[in-house]
């Protein structure tokens, strides 16, 4: 039972993610955002969280999933990680599921490179999958490549 | 456990500051030994040292401090004089002192170290000297004794502070009796020294009030020896408490957020009627504005504070070199924010370095040029419009022009020709630039790894300017500008493509609307760059929407459509040049035509003229919204190496709004590239060069049809100038033009014919009919036509001479845009023949 961890699920293109609880400072619905020019394409802008501009990046881009449909408005979760406070865009939140560490499984080698890189693993939940984000690594922005790519 | 630790911590702290005062002081008592008091403040700060070690069981830092204090012991005495060897001695036993301490505040223990070498060196300084008939041990406990008597003065002083709490009386009399050590006068202190030392029979009687201390401190001794060693410090925190700066700085964005609060609320009060509201708004901004200043108060230190470090620094460094150097030191109260303190620490140090290790002449050399053999180091700082400045100078052999010109045309950071173009201040302003050193010998002294041009890019990142002045035999003098904080500050709020952003205000030069209707004065393009005559200079424009622009990101409609505009105008341009039908190539004319068939919103612009790096650029945008305060709020490290920006801000609709770095537009521009170009010349043409060699150049062709160029930078305006419209001046062809005579020169006359032709003989062809073709050239102040067959475009290209030059007047030939083309030298056809003598513009 010690090794229960509660994580707070969210979906992103029909898929199920999670990132453990402790990490999620809180869920915020979706506000104005504002553009940065010539900032990566994966940072969809800044936002004003109660006085401290975070800066949001859209989950779907990182994870190189197809572009959220344009009606669907995304909610913000807001995180701690290693480059500080950010917040991710996913579609829609889900519940916070308790967990035991024997459904944890490795990254199938079926998911694709990029999302196998951002993902610690798969819980076998009871009716699904759930991909656990490596918060570091998708608030991480891959800036070499894609900034030269910007100035030239 | 948590007690004791406390007690290092303050003790660790107390030291710190104290050693810090200790090197200054030591310092100045070398120039001045007889100077009891500070030598008595020397002496205190060691005993203290001593007595807490004790306390605290720091053995080994207690016999360093302990030899100390019996050398300052004698020194105090008098039995002996403060000299160099003494000061160093000394000097090093504060470094070990503190080095202790690093070593406590890291592990809680001195560490393993032996002391006995300067222990046995600081003995040896102090029997040097020993009167004859005195044994050592005597001297020792002699100065034991003095010690005591010194620390009961001290504590005498809490006596005195406590006696004047007890009986009630006023602190009229209680503080001065807290405060006396500093505040007597030197004379009744050395007295008092004197008499409690007993050693010096021909002074004069002590005042009474030093015998009363005296008197309380011998009864006091036994008592404070053991005790809380710092009465002065105890008397200090009455009025002063030491905060944590993590503390500080959180108060700080409390305060921040407050101002934001305030800003959206005034913004609400005043879009309502409600007077009560907006009474109690105006108050809210009152008090805001003060706490806000107020609590940037609280983080404000004086200069003082790393100054203070500098006459230690400077010491050892002119022994290391063998020279004499005094430091003076103004405005040491000046404050600016905790966090610029430390960020100008390092670039001063090594300021402060240079001064001395490559300023300041050896004392020889000194004499040799009619020079006081000990050099003077000032340093000064002053509160000036919002800004602090902070100028070092020295007295030393300033810089030397010559070597810094030929080194910097030797390494390749201007060409010889620039070099000759530039000012002397130009010249000792190339130092800043990176890769640039011209010390002969490499010293321990210097290259330590910051450069001259890291002093700069440090003083620029924290906002601030740098600038270095040089008298040739006289010396050197840099003067900062840094702003007083970097937390909040004013900025002026412009919308581009629908979004806002803020210029920081230090940049800001003016405000310039353009209509594009009124007459002549518009944005006129020369080829592509677009440039605003602003009072008679080109001021080069930027687009901030189109420097923006390459985002995936942009999404809104705005920016794509206002550079399409932009766009739109040079391929127009471009066609028009092509287009030869016409024959009007007057920039300003087609701008005008496309401004009136494209965009009519266009027709008015909003120039925000910014300087980076000493030079002007205009930054064209949609709007120029309002200044404002701005609290600055960093960027998160996904956005730190975007350069055009300096940080995010809240603004008072709760929106954020991105903060420009003006330095980096101007650099994403190419405005300034690589940070050098703006020393080749004052000039934005110059820019119309690009940082790989290739250079812009007017096409043309002369009689005949041989085709020519000279550079699109001396280029003023293309004209048309009707023949009737020409007229004889002497023995030049001239036209009137914007007010002025401006001196025509046909091209293939001055190429082919000059030598040949009698002085006035070209003339009898006067054109009478025709247009003329004429390129209005530009060069060192002179304004010229140069008169053409035919203009054909403008091309860029590297320069490769693929001949030598045919005839004089041609700098070289080569292939461009696929055709033979000979490059004209402008200087040269200007100075030719005294016919084409160019009259000087009056501009």
């Amino acid at each position: 039972m010690t090794s229960a961890r509660q994580f707070c699920t969210f979906y992103l293109d029909h898929l199920l993610f999670g990132v453990e609880s402790q990490k999620i400072q809180e869920v915020v619905t979706y506000r104005e955002l504002r553009p940065v020019p010539l900032a990566p394409p994966v940072v969809s802008g800044l936002m004003n969280l109660r006085g401290q501009v975070v800066v949001a990046l859209e989950l779907r881009r990182q994870l190189e999933l197809p572009e959220r449909p344009s009606d669907m408005t995304p909610i913000c979760l807001v995180v701690r990680s290693a480059s500080g406070t950010v917040c991710l865009l996913a579609d829609e939140v889900g519940n916070v599921v308790d967990v035991e560490e024997e459904t944890f499984e490795p990254s199938p080698e079926t998911l694709s490179p990029r999302l196998r890189s951002v993902i610690l693993g798969v819980h076998k939940l009871e009716h699904r999958l759930m991909h656990v984000l490596d918060t570091d690594q998708a608030c991480e922005v891959r800036v070499a490549g894609q900034v030269e790519a910007v100035e030239a | 456990m948590d007690d004791a630790d406390d007690i290092v911590k303050e003790f660790l702290v107390e030291s710190y500051e104290n050693l810090d005062r200790l090197d200054r002081e030591l310092i100045t008592l070398e120039k001045n030994p007889n100077d009891c008091e500070i030598l008595g403040s020397i002496f205190r700060t060691i005993h203290t040292i001593k007595g807490t070690s004790g306390f605290l069981d720091f053995d080994k830092l207690g016999a360093v401090a302990h030899v100390g204090e019996s050398l300052l012991g004698r020194l105090r005495e008098g039995q002996l004089t403060l000299d160099g060897d003494i000061t160093t001695g000394l000097l090093a036993m504060v470094d070990a002192v503190r080095q202790m301490l690093a070593s406590i505040e890291a592990s809680g223990a001195e560490g393993e170290r032996d002391d006995s070498g300067l222990i046995a060196r600081l003995t040896q300084l102090q029997r040097a000297a020993e009167a004859p008939g005195q044994s050592a041990g005597r001297s020792e406990v002699k100065c034991e004794g003095k010690g005591e008597a010194k620390s009961g003065e001290r504590a005498e002083l809490k006596v005195a502070a406590a006696a004047a709490g007890a009986g009630g009386t006023s602190s009229e009399i209680g503080s001065p009796a807290i405060s006396s050590p500093a505040i007597l006068s030197p004379k009744t202190r050395e007295a008092g020294l004197h008499t409690v030392g007993g050693a010096t029979p021909d002074e004069p009687a002590p005042p009474e009030m030093v015998v009363e201390q005296a008197a309380a401190a011998t009864a006091d001794v036994a008592d404070t020896q053991r005790g809380q060693p710092a009465a002065r410090g105890q008397s200090a925190s009455d009025s002063t408490i030491r905060l944590d700066v993590s503390l500080l700085d959180q108060l700080m964005n409390l305060v921040g957020e407050l101002v934001l609060a305030r800003n959206q609320i005034l913004q609400f009060a005043n879009s309502t009627e409600e007077s009560s509201l907006l009474a109690a708004s105006q108050r809210l901004n009152l008090i805001t504005t003060e706490l806000q200043e107020g609590v940037m108060k609280t983080r404000m230190q004086p200069i003082g504070n790393i100054w203070s470090k500098f006459p230690r620094t400077v010491r050892d460094l002119a022994l290391d070199c063998g020279k004499q150097v005094r430091v003076e030191m103004q405005g040491k109260e000046t404050e600016l924010d905790k966090t610029l303190i430390e960020a100008i620490k390092d670039p001063l140090t090594h300021l402060v370095r240079n001064s001395v290790d490559h300023g300041i002449e050896r004392p020889e050399v000194r004499r040799a040029a009619g020079k006081d053999a000990e050099g003077r180091l000032s340093l000064r700082a002053f509160h000036e419009g919002g800004q602090v400045n902070i100028e070092i100078e020295d007295d030393g052999a300033g810089l030397d022009q010559d070597r810094i010109r030929n080194k910097a045309v030797q390494k390749g950071l201007v060409t010889a020709e620039q070099a000759d173009r530039m000012s002397d201040r130009e010249i000792v302003n190339l130092v800043f630039l990176p890769g640039f050193s011209t010390a002969e010998k490499v010293t321990n002294v210097s290259g330590r790894g910051v450069g001259m041009d890291v002093v700069k890019t440090h003083i620029e990142k924290i906002g601030g300017t740098v600038e270095l002045q040089s008298r040739p035999g006289q010396g050197v003098m840099v003067r900062m500008k840094i702003p007083l904080t970097l937390a909040i500050i004013p900025a002026l709020i412009v919308t581009s493509a629908g979004e806002r952003y803020a210029v920081p205000q230090v940049s800001l030069r003016e405000l310039v609307r353009v209509e594009s209707g009124a007459g002549r004065k518009g944005i006129e393009m020369i080829h592509g760059a677009p440039v605003y005559r602003l009072r008679g200079r080109l001021l080069q424009l930027v687009y901030l929407n189109r420097e923006l622009e390459g985002s995936a990101q942009r999404t809104r409609l705005e920016a794509g459509r206002a550079s399409r505009q932009v766009q739109a105008i040079e391929q127009r341009t471009a066609a028009e040049r092509r287009d030869r039908d016409n024959q009007v190539v007057n920039k300003e004319v087609v701008n005008k035509e496309v401004v009136n068939r494209e965009a009519v919103n266009l027709e008015v612009s909003n120039i925000v003229v910014l300087e980076a790096d000493g030079r002007e650029f205009g930054l064209v945008v949609d709007e120029i919204n309002d200044t404002e305060e701005i609290v600055v709020k960093p960027l998160s490290k996904h956005l730190k190496n975007i350069s055009v920006y300096a940080g995010a801000t809240i603004m008072g609709d709760g929106k954020v709004a991105l903060i420009l770095d003006v330095l980096g537009v101007a650099q994403r521009a190419k405005i300034l590239s690589e940070g050098r170009e703006h020393i080749q010349s004052e000039d934005a043409r110059s820019a119309a060069e690009d940082a790989h060699g290739r250079q812009k150049l007017v096409l043309f062709t002369g009689r005949g049809g041989t085709r020519m160029a000279v550079p699109l930078d001396l280029l003023a305006r293309l004209e048309n100038i009707p023949g009737p419209e020409v007229e004889r001046s002497g023995n030049q062809w001239v036209t009137q033009y914007r007010g002025q005579i401006l001196p025509l020169i046909r091209v293939s006359h001055a190429l082919e014919e000059r030598r040949k032709l009698p002085p006035g003989d070209d003339l009898q062809t006067l054109p009478t009919s025709d247009m003329l073709q004429v390129l209005v050239l530009e060069h060192e102040q002179q304004s010229f036509g140069l008169v053409v067959n035919e203009i054909l475009d403008i091309v860029e290209s590297t320069l490769e001479p693929q001949s030598p030059p045919t005839r004089a007047g041609v700098l070289l030939s080569s292939v461009i845009a696929d055709r033979v083309t000979e490059l004209l030298d402008v200087p040269a056809l200007l100075s030719g023949g005294e016919q084409y003598e160019p009259v000087l513009s009056t501009q």
